[in-house]
Parts: structure tokens; C-alpha cells; sequence
């Protein structure tokens, strides 16, 4: 950046954290209303075909969804403890909890594919036969099963990439006890994303 | 506020720490250049659009075949839509004036998030070439209209996922600007600058802010929706699958209505800008006006089924979302009021900006009236999808904002060139621009109630001479916006140098030189007076 | 709330590690509620009973593990005028299909 550009950003920038939080929780709030959008699409189905869906929640393991859901929680937890210990100055023991984090949602990660690949060996994929056979109301169930699930998983991703950076800016220094708002705001995505399976998970898994 | 002797040095364009070249200019994250960017860009994207329109116009010339065939008829208005809504009129005022004045109009350096304003600028970019590439594709470009209504645009076989990927794109450039203005504006207003001290172009940029954050997402996902429909054959909004394309309808309308508040807020924003100066009184009901943006912005989230009155809704939604419709008139109007007010007893400067505003309130009512008319459920059942609607918007979109964005640009033209314009081709121009304006859609308000369906290439021999009508209308229009640029380009080549404040305005932009140095204040101001301040002028017997 | 602070920077707000532990706790109670709970034949108040408990774990991560409890009193207004933005947007969809 050369330097007047520099100074301008100097000037301004006697670092606002407050500014910094204010554009997360906005960005935060885009990414609410657009699973929103997916959500209201699964109210209006759920409403035109409440006995569908409780037949094809069946496919569902339980069982699973909840240990995802565990596990979710419990990086939330891990990443709200990276932030305490890096405001106590305990770098290594940040980097501990987030990298717990991502072990956390690599597991979520592996257990959703264990998940999507069971269901295609059962032929419960867009388009293919089986699904093709079932009533209406159960094809719309998988389509937004598929949709929200795999739109979740790809913010889980992008979660793990945050924090992989952060981690980064851990060791470089570019975070640091007296400054670790960038911890805090990528904190609040990975949290969103957690809150986003909160929802998911009864309205999938526990239609019974 | 007092002004002050302003500093000299190089401007903005001159910086002399900036990279040389376009690099200096591509990779710049300092928010004037970006918007100067911005209107560059957008200027092209918009020729590009207008030519379209002119072409569909010259087709409708006469029933039956005149330039073109169906198909590419069918690609034409899709494409004249896409650009329009989705390259001009959504990013364009918050993108190019926005981004150039806010800060200044603050008393700050730059937005909150530069690098952040850059990339939106880039988004914007790509989404434009994405969307001019759909062109060339083979397959041909979407021709399923600007609203990708299912299960047309699942079916075609035309470029509908270029045309996707493109809205998506601009999509993000929105909500990135969106999110940077509201940051700004919580955050680094000037001291002295509280809520009610702030332009009203400010509150208005404000609340258009929120409708990007909140709104741009639904069709975000519901744009991927389709994308993932045709890559996939999920079925969410397939009957034969169990879906509902009424249900694609409530999603895109979600978005798509809001955001032709996005479009209009800014331009009433402009408005509220503009009349102070030119009638030399400070604006009435300054509270309202700002008060009223928000509920704009709130209410008119709330209206979106009114593009669905006939799909077979339940009566109780269409009655709701009537009363709703309704009721959105009314800060709109509040404004209007307070305008004129503004106006009563001013001492009147009929410069080119106030011309423009003029035209564009009138513009504005004539849409706002034939909206209320659209909104009442017994009406839109024979006007929906007639040209009725047509005429509609375009007087709201492009009579009301696009005329706003003209007297934007004829406004501070000299605060970003540093030139002043010739006056009297400018007026020429604008003479042009307003008769053809209503010439072009004025004759679609009976067009639609005689019944003639929109988007449809052919029509019978009774409309013929309203359509006529309507092409030479757009051929005046066109005539307008040709001496309107010409004569700006000339400006900026030859155009008087412009002081820091010609026309005498009281807004912190014309305290600092024209053009504005790279970090506009050298010092940063401390505010003590309103936006809007004309004492000086007002008569000896004048109460407040 | 305004702008540029020019005070120095105020030291954030720590929550302690048990802090955090607790919460926890408590999300990972209240999701045995809510698997215990779909065991049971509630007929309709299933989905009402398992978004209520769905809310109260999202008001448990946002205020204690986003912070928003500790933050200045303007973030919850934002998140307040995002969820009644998304509220509305089911209530209205629902004035059309809940009368079909």
C-alpha cells in the first residue's frame, strides 16, 4: 500500500474493533437470511406434506445427527476458549483449541459423508430411480435434505478455513493478547455456523 | 458551517503516492476512485442496456416482424432487464456517488472497509462480464426475462447459469457496499455529526444499506436454487417432483421487491439534497424525511406478493399484501409533501440539478399512482402482466431514479471533475430527455388497460399507434441522453474550472476542493451546524 | 454510541474458561431434551416444542459465546431487527399457504 494510501488508513484506522465486529455481524446476518431462505422453503413444504416427511426422516440416523450436533457444540466451545486464552496472553493453548476445532469439524465433516454415501448406495439421490418412486412429498424432503445439509457443510469448510488463518495470524503475531478481534470475528462465523445446525438438526433428524 | 480557504495540492487524480496508470486506478482502494471506477464501468453496461431497449422499441415499431425474430426478441428484454436492474440501477447511485461522497459528506477520509469497497468493485466487475459473456455462449443468451420464473428457466436450454452465476456475483457486490456504509456511517462520522446532523443523502444511503443485508440473501439462495434445479433435477420447485413454482415466486419477489427500494431510496435521498440548495431554504421536516427512508425500507419488505395477485394465492395473503401496498405510499408521500414544502416560498434557482428533480418528482408521483393502482386487487387482476406494469416501473425506476441519478450526476459533476458543464445544451438535453421520457411510456398505460400483454413480440393492428407513439418517444430519449453525455464529455475536457462550492451548498463535499485531494480533509472537521443551513438567505419577515 | 473513540482501547470483556464450560453444559443438556423429547408423540407441538429449544440453545451461543450479551446494547438490536426481517418473512409466506 503507498504510503498517502497508508496514512489515510493510518488516520482513520486507529484501529475501530467496534467497526471491525459491526461489518461481521452484518456479513453474519446475510449469511442468517440466506439459510433462512432455505428454511422457509422447508416450512412451506413442511406444511403441504407433514406425513412425507416424517416417513422419509426415517431414513435418518438419529443417532448420527446428534453426535454432529455434539460435536458442533462442543467446537463452539473449543473456539470460545481459543479466544479467552489468547486474551490471556496463552498463545499455545489458542492454538491448541482451535486446532481441537478443526479436528471437531473434520468429524463433522467425515460423519456427513458417511451419511451422504449410505444414502447413495440406497439410491436416495436427486434423480435416481428409488427417489423417483417414492410420493412427492419424500423427493421434496431429500431435495432440501441435500440442499440444506451440503449448503451447511460447505460453511463448515469455509469455517475451517477462517480459523486455519487465524491460527496463522496466531503464530505470526498478527494476533495477539492486545489484539484479538480478529479471533473474535472469526469466532462469531464459526458460531453462526454452528447456530445454523441447531435448527437443522431436529428439523431433519427428529421428526418422529 | 463557515468555509473555509481550501487547501491547495493535487487532487485525487494527480496523487502523486498512487501507482501510475490503471494499476493506480484497478488496485486502488481509496473510495473516490473506486466510484469514478464504478461509473465508468457502469456507464458501458448501461449504453450496452439502452441500445437494447432502443432495438426492442424499433421491433415494436410496427405488429409482426420489423428488425428481428422472436427468439432474439425473447433474449433482448431478458437482457435489457438483467443489465439494467442488476448493473445500473441497483449499484448505481450508492456505487458511484455513494462511494464517492459519502465519507466526504461525513467529514471522514474513506469508508470504513477500502479494501472491502475494492473488491465489491471487482465483483461488480466480473458479474457485468459474466453476464455480457452469456452473449457469445452458444446456446444463446437467457430468454426466460430478468425474474428466471420456473419451470421456464429450468427447461431452456438457453445461458440461464452464466446469467445466475452473474446476478449472484453482483449479488455479493451489493451486500459488501451495503455493509461497508453501515459501518461508515456508525462509525466514523465527524465529531460534532450526530444522526440528525447527517445529509439526508446519508440516511438514505443508510437505509438502503440494511435492504442490501437483509434482502440480497433470499435471492441469493433462491438463484442458486435454480442453478442447483438444473444441475441437478432436485425438484424444490418441480409439481411433477412435488415442488411449487408459486413458492420460486415468493422467494425471488422477497428480494426483487425490496430492491427496487434500494433503487429509489438513494434517488429520493438526492432529492432531499438537491431542493435545499436550489430553492435556498433548508429542508422541511428534515426528521421525516429521514424517519420516512427507514420506513420505506421496513414497510417495503413487507409488499412483495403484489407481483403474485394472480397466481392463485389464498384471498387472505392477497388482501394482506394489498393493505400492505397501500400502506407504503405513505412515507413515500410524506417525502413528496415535504419537498414541496421546501419548495413554498424559496427563492428558486432553476439550474440544470433542480430541473432534473422537478421532472423526476412528477415522474416519480405518476409512478407512485399507478403503483397504488396496480396494488388494488381488482384492478391488477386486468393490468398484471399488461403494459400497464410496464409503464409503471419504468416511471418509478427510470423517471424517478434514473432522472435522480441525472441530477446526481448534473449536481456534482463539478465536485468530481473539477469542471462545470455548459449550461444550455445541459437544459437542451434535459428538455429532451423529460418529453421523450414521457413520450416512450406514457402511451403504456393505455396500451395495458386496452389489454396488450407485456413481453409478447407480436400484437394486434388497434395498438399500433400507441406503440408508435412510444418508439418515437425513445427516440427523443435517446436524442436527450446523446447531447446529456456529449456535453459532460466536453466538460471534462473543456469545461470552466469549478470552485470548491459553485452552487452554494452547505454540505461538507463543497468545503474541500473540486476535485477532492486523495484524503479529502487534511483536517478532519468539527461540525456545529445542520446539513441544511440557508439563514443567511431567508427574508427579514420569514418565522420558522 | 458513536465513532472514532479517541480513548484507548478498552480492554475487552473475558469470560473465563468455566464460564464457557458451563454453557456448554448446558447446550449439551438441552440437546438430550430435545432427542428425549421427539421420542414422545406430541403430534403437532413436536416441531413447536423443538424449535423452542432450538431458540434457547441459538440465545445461549449467541450471548455468551458471540458475546452479544456483553457487547453494546446496538448489536442486539441488529440481531433483533434481523430475526423480526426473517419473522415477518414466514408470517407473510404463511398468510398465503396456511389458507390454501
Amino acid at each position: 500500500m503507498k504510503p498517502s494510501e497508508s496514512a489515510v488508513h493510518a488516520g482513520h484506522h486507529h484501529r475501530d474493533d467496534v467497526g471491525s465486529k459491526i461489518g461481521m455481524w452484518l456479513f453474519l446476518f446475510t449469511e442468517l437470511i440466506l439459510f433462512g431462505g432455505m428454511f422457509l422453503a422447508y416450512a412451506v413444504y413442511r406444511l403441504q406434506y407433514p406425513n412425507e416427511f416424517k416417513l422419509a426422516a426415517i431414513e435418518l440416523d438419529a443417532l448420527v445427527g446428534t453426535v454432529n450436533t455434539i460435536i458442533l457444540l462442543t467446537s463452539s466451545l473449543t473456539v470460545a476458549l481459543s479466544i479467552t486464552a489468547i486474551q490471556e496472553g496463552k498463545k499455545h493453548l489458542a492454538q491448541v483449541m482451535l486446532g481441537m476445532t478443526q479436528v471437531l469439524a473434520l468429524a463433522f465433516l467425515v460423519n456427513k459423508y458417511f451419511e451422504w454415501s449410505h444414502k447413495f448406495e440406497v439410491g436416495l439421490f436427486p434423480q435416481s430411480d428409488v427417489l423417483l418412486s417414492k410420493p412427492p412429498g419424500e423427493i421434496i424432503y431429500f431435495g432440501l435434505y441435500y440442499v440444506m445439509t451440503g449448503l451447511h457443510a460447505v460453511h463448515v469448510i469455509i469455517g475451517m478455513a477462517i480459523l486455519a488463518v487465524m491460527m496463522g495470524f496466531i503464530a505470526s503475531g498478527r494476533i495477539a493478547k492486545d489484539n484479538a478481534v480478529r479471533l473474535e470475528l472469526g469466532g462469531l462465523y464459526w458460531h453462526l455456523v454452528d447456530i445454523i445446525w441447531i435448527f437443522l438438526f431436529p428439523l431433519f433428524y427428529l421428526i418422529h | 458551517m463557515a468555509t473555509t480557504a481550501v487547501e491547495t495540492g493535487p487532487d485525487f487524480y494527480h496523487e502523486p503516492s498512487a501507482r501510475k496508470g490503471l494499476r493506480g486506478w484497478i488496485f486502488s482502494t481509496d473510495h473516490k476512485r473506486i466510484g469514478i471506477l464504478y461509473g465508468v464501468t457502469m456507464m458501458v453496461f448501461f449504453t450496452v442496456a439502452v441500445i437494447i431497449g432502443l432495438l426492442i422499441r424499433l421491433e415494436l415499431l410496427y405488429p409482426g416482424k420489423t428488425i428481428i425474430d422472436p427468439q432474439t426478441y425473447n433474449t433482448f428484454f431478458t437482457l435489457h432487464g438483467i443489465m439494467m436492474i442488476f448493473l445500473f440501477i441497483i449499484p448505481g447511485l450508492p456505487a458511484v456517488f455513494g462511494n464517492f461522497l459519502l465519507p466526504i459528506m461525513i467529514g471522514a477520509k474513506d469508508v470504513f472497509f477500502p479494501r472491502l469497497n475494492l473488491l465489491s468493485w471487482w465483483l461488480f466487475l466480473a458479474g457485468g462480464v459474466l453476464a455480457l459473456v452469456s452473449l457469445a455462449l452458444p446456446g444463446g443468451p437467457a430468454d426466460t426475462g430478468w425474474t428466471f420464473y420456473v419451470p421456464y428457466s429450468v427447461r431452456t436450454t438457453t445461458n440461464v447459469l452464466p446469467a445466475l452465476m452473474a446476478a449472484f456475483i453482483l449479488g455479493f457486490s451489493s451486500i459488501l457496499t451495503g455493509l461497508n456504509f453501515i459501518t461508515t456511517i456508525h462509525r466514523m462520522r465527524a465529531p460534532g455529526m450526530d444522526w440528525f446532523k447527517m445529509p439526508l443523502f446519508t440516511w438514505s444511503l443508510y437505509a438502503t444499506g440494511w435492504i442490501q443485508i437483509l434482502a440480497t440473501p433470499i435471492i441469493g439462495i433462491t438463484l442458486l436454487l435454480v442453478a442447483i434445479e438444473r444441475w441437478f433435477g432436485v425438484g424444490i420447485f418441480d409439481p411433477a417432483l412435488g415442488g411449487d413454482p408459486v413458492l420460486y415466486q415468493h422467494l425471488f419477489w422477497i428480494y426483487s421487491h425490496p430492491a427496487v427500494y434500494i433503487m429509489v431510496l438513494p434517488g429520493l435521498g438526492v432529492v432531499s439534497e438537491i431542493l435545499p440548495v436550489f430553492a435556498r431554504r433548508t429542508i422541511f421536516g428534515y426528521k421525516f424525511i429521514a424517519y420516512s427512508s427507514l420506513a420505506i425500507a421496513f414497510i417495503g419488505s413487507l409488499v412483495w406478493a403484489h407481483h403474485m395477485f394472480t397466481v392463485g394465492m389464498s384471498d387472505t395473503g392477497m388482501f394482506i399484501f394489498s393493505f400492505l401496498t397501500f400502506l407504503v405510499s405513505i412515507p413515500s408521500a410524506i417525502k413528496v409533501f415535504n419537498w414541496i414544502a421546501t419548495l413554498y416560498k424559496g427563492s428558486i434557482d432553476p439550474d440544470v440539478p433542480l430541473l432534473y428533480v422537478l421532472s423526476m418528482i412528477i415522474q416519480f408521483c405518476i409512478g407512485g399512482f399507478t403503483g397504488l393502482l396496480l396494488g388494488t386487487l381488482a384492478v391488477n387482476i386486468h393490468v398484471q402482466d399488461t403494459y400497464f406494469v410496464v409503464g409503471h416501473f419504468h416511471y418509478v425506476m427510470f423517471g424517478g431514479t434514473g432522472f435522480a441519478l441525472f441530477a446526481a450526476l448534473h449536481y456534482w459533476f463539478p465536485k468530481m471533475f473539477g469542471r462545470m458543464y455548459a449550461k444550455r445544451p445541459a437544459i437542451v438535453a434535459w428538455l429532451l430527455a423529460t418529453i421523450g421520457f414521457n413520450l416512450l411510456y406514457f402511451p403504456m398505460f393505455f396500451l395495458g388497460y386496452l389489454g396488450m400483454p407485456r413481453r409478447y413480440y407480436d400484437y394486434l393492428p388497434e395498438y399500433t399507434i400507441y406503440h408508435q407513439i412510444s418508439t418515437v418517444g425513445s427516440w427523443v430519449l435517446a436524442l436527450g441522453l446523446l447531447v446529456m453525455v456529449v456535453n459532460l464529455i466536453v466538460a471534462l475536457r473543456k469545461g470552466a474550472k469549478a470552485s470548491a462550492n459553485p452552487w452554494g451548498s452547505k454540505t461538507l463535499e463543497w468545503t474541500v476542493a473540486s476535485p477532492p485531494p486523495m484524503e479529502n480533509f487534511h483536517e478532519i472537521p468539527v461540525v456545529t451546524k445542520g446539513p441544511y443551513d440557508y439563514s443567511e438567505y431567508e427574508r427579514p419577515h420569514e418565522t420558522k | 454510541m458513536d465513532h472514532n473513540d479517541q480513548h484507548p482501547h478498552d480492554a475487552p470483556h473475558v469470560v473465563s474458561y468455566g464460564q464457557y464450560v458451563l454453557i456448554w453444559l448446558g447446550l449439551l443438556a438441552l440437546t438430550g431434551i430435545t432427542v428425549a423429547l421427539a421420542g414422545i408423540d406430541l403430534g403437532r407441538w413436536v416441531i413447536v416444542t423443538a424449535l423452542v429449544i432450538a431458540a434457547i440453545k441459538s440465545t445461549l451461543v449467541l450471548n455468551i459465546f458471540m458475546h452479544l450479551k456483553f457487547e453494546h446494547r446496538m448489536f442486539r438490536w441488529f440481531v433483533v431487527i434481523t430475526l423480526a426481517t426473517l419473522a415477518i418473512f414466514f408470517i407473510l409466506l404463511f398468510f398465503d399457504y396456511a389458507f390454501h
